[in-house]
């Protein structure tokens, strides 16, 4: 604590000191309250989770059984359908927010780049709740209508991975809200890659294209390579999002603690099920139960986020301060 | 094919998909704006102003006791989400520039940002409604306040790096006390700044449900007692959206509306007002 002044301040030896200090100190409590507000959520959680988690124990984890009337309850189905969606989310979410961070950074216009890149990251404003609502009364009916069948009839034959895409077309199911988890993600995504993107240094990229390599080679072999790690933070960070996200899931998925292999089926996710359930949840175990849902995806999250973290860190290190 | 002729289909291709990336961005932001206003629009009359959401079934009623309940909400959420975020980030550049605690902190900060809202609401229930004895528009404007507090400390840190340490050393050598010069010269200069980010995170909690839906509850009558549950737009749509009643779901679209447009509105007015850099 005895260095809080900045570089170059000398001593302020006034009779007003007892100020500084008193708002010094302030300022310092806020400061260690944020890291109270994680303690908090972290402790309160694994408290209120523990009867929940000393009553099942490991079978908590594995077991897919859903049932409030006999009191057994297990985390299999909400587990299972967060990290499905969630990687739904990623495999379309990913390639698209390249692609849109490659067309603002280097291909689009100048003029054209900021208004492309605000209207992108508007998607990122609207509440998910709308999206929820979109997704269910408009996106849903006219996936199941027009691109399940097509989706059914080519990628349903083949083997292995065929009765993932077969099923009945009722509109609500998993792929349509990881889907939309997509487009919720996408925005994230993008503008962390663009931020990333925008630090490799023209040098480098001029001398390559000196060389005669063409826009995608540049892109493809010195843009990516340059900024791997914050590409990874920014996926990262936008899985984190995938994970936690609520209300557009809870509207399309049609919240069924069931384990299906067909992703056109309805399912659950954690938060999906707490959205749900939270206050019709009547006895400890019950409640406790769905605190314990919570808990996991708050670790879960919290991992993910850490690591996203760790590497927009190290390349904000490496790039001299910049904050990505 | 030569290696020429391949490394330019490779490269006009991959450009290709690249514009059509960005097109299918643009094409969902436009289809999910021409849904709402095509939905909504229709549907935004004077009784949603006056009346209070009405009862199964009928024909009438509006979303005033929701929109009053949305306002009561946000503007308690950042009354005390601001203060502790400003507090918090002015320590991180103004103080702590040395100390362990603000690594630590920015990171803890970030991760918070991103944390799932509904993981909040579940702790705001423990830690607020379950002592209460009763869900209270207290225990959803706390929630909500979780939601501001790590957007508003980040974009303080920032904001405040911006101003140069030449104009804080200026405000000292004249025998400024250092509070007053981060009050008066500090935020002074960054003032736009700190704005913006109160304003983002005030668009941010404006269509928060998850965090909502535990605490605050919602409640189907006027109601500005914060003691007592409390309605709230995005509570009122999650419940409407599904019902059966087309009024109700009507009011749904209605509300979505007004609070999608709210928010743009608020993000690009801060956009505005943002000149320095983009922040999260």
């Amino acid at each position: 604590m005895q260095n809080e002044r900045p570089a170059g301040v000398v001593a302020n030896a006034h009779p007003q000191r007892w100020g500084d200090r008193l708002f010094q100190w302030t300022t310092l409590f806020f400061a260690l309250f944020v890291l109270g507000v994680l303690a908090a959520i972290l402790l309160t959680l694994a408290w209120s989770a523990w009867p929940a988690f000393e009553h099942f124990g490991w079978h908590f984890l594995v077991s897919s059984e859903w049932n409030p009337v006999t009191l057994k309850f297990g985390a299999l189905s909400p587990m299972v359908g967060t990290l499905v969606t969630s990687l739904i989310a990623m495999l379309f979410g990913i390639p698209i927010s390249f692609g849109i961070a490659l067309f603002i950074t280097e291909m689009a216009p100048d003029w054209l780049k900021r208004p492309v890149g605000t209207a992108i990251e508007l998607l990122a404003a609207i509440p998910s709740i709308i999206y929820g609502m979109w997704g269910l009364f408009v996106f849903a009916p006219y996936f199941t209508d027009h691109i399940q069948p097509l989706m059914t009839d080519t990628l349903g034959v083949l083997p292995l991975i065929g009765p993932m895409f077969q099923g009945p077309p009722i509109g609500i199911s998993v792929f349509s809200a990881g889907f939309i988890l997509a487009i919720m993600v996408i925005p994230f995504i993008a503008a962390i890659m663009r931020d990333v993107f925008e630090i490799v240094p023209r040098t480098l990229k001029e001398s390559a294209y000196a060389m005669g390599s063409t826009r995608w080679e540049v892109i493809w072999r010195v843009v990516l390579p340059y900024t791997k790690v914050g590409v990874i933070g920014g996926i990262m960070l936008g899985l984190g999002r995938a994970l936690g996200e609520t209300m557009a899931v809870t509207f399309v998925i049609g919240n069924a603690h069931d384990l299906h292999l067909s992703l056109f089926m309805p399912g659950n996710t954690i938060s999906s099920t707490l959205a749900n359930e939270f206050t019709e949840a009547d006895g400890k175990l019950y409640t406790s139960s769905l605190i314990a849902l919570g808990f996991l995806l708050f670790v879960i999250t919290v991992i993910v986020l850490s690591f996203a973290r760790l590497l927009l860190m190290r390349l904000e290190r490496t790039q001299g301060g910049r904050k990505a | 094919m030569n290696r020429y002729t391949r490394r330019r289909f490779v490269n006009y291709f991959n450009q290709g998909m690249s514009v059509a990336a960005t097109l299918f961005g643009l094409f969902f932001m436009g289809w999910l704006m021409w849904t709402l206003i095509a939905e909504g629009a229709v549907h935004l009359d004077w009784r949603v102003f006056t009346e209070n959401t009405p009862g199964p079934g009928s024909t009438g009623g509006g979303l005033a006791n929701a929109i009053t309940g949305t306002l009561l909400l946000t503007v308690f959420g950042v009354l005390f989400g601001a203060p502790i975020g400003m507090l918090a980030g002015t320590y991180l550049c103004e103080f702590g520039r040395r100390s362990w605690v603000t690594p630590v902190v920015r990171f803890i900060n970030d991760v918070l940002l991103s944390a799932p809202s509904i993981v909040l609401g579940v702790f705001v229930y423990e830690a607020v409604v379950v002592h209460m004895g009763q869900f209270s528009g207290w225990a959803g404007a706390m929630a909500l306040a979780l939601i501001v507090i790590p957007v508003v400390v980040r974009t303080t840190d920032n904001m405040l790096g911006l101003v140069p340490d030449t104009m804080r050393e200026a405000a000292v050598a004249l025998g400024a006390p250092r509070w007053r010069v981060t009050v008066w010269i500090v935020y002074r200069s960054a003032m736009s700044g700190l704005v913006t980010g109160i304003v983002l995170a005030t668009a941010q909690i404006v269509g928060e449900t998850a965090p909502l839906l535990f605490t605050s509850l919602g409640n189907q009558f006027w109601n500005l007692d914060m003691n007592k549950p409390m309605p709230a737009l995005p509570l009122v749509i999650f419940n409407f959206a599904m019902s059966p009643y087309e009024r109700w779901q009507h009011l749904a679209w209605a509300g979505a509306l007004l609070i999608t447009l709210s928010v743009l509105v608020m993000n690009i007015a801060a956009r505005v007002v943002l000149r320095p850099r983009n922040t999260d």
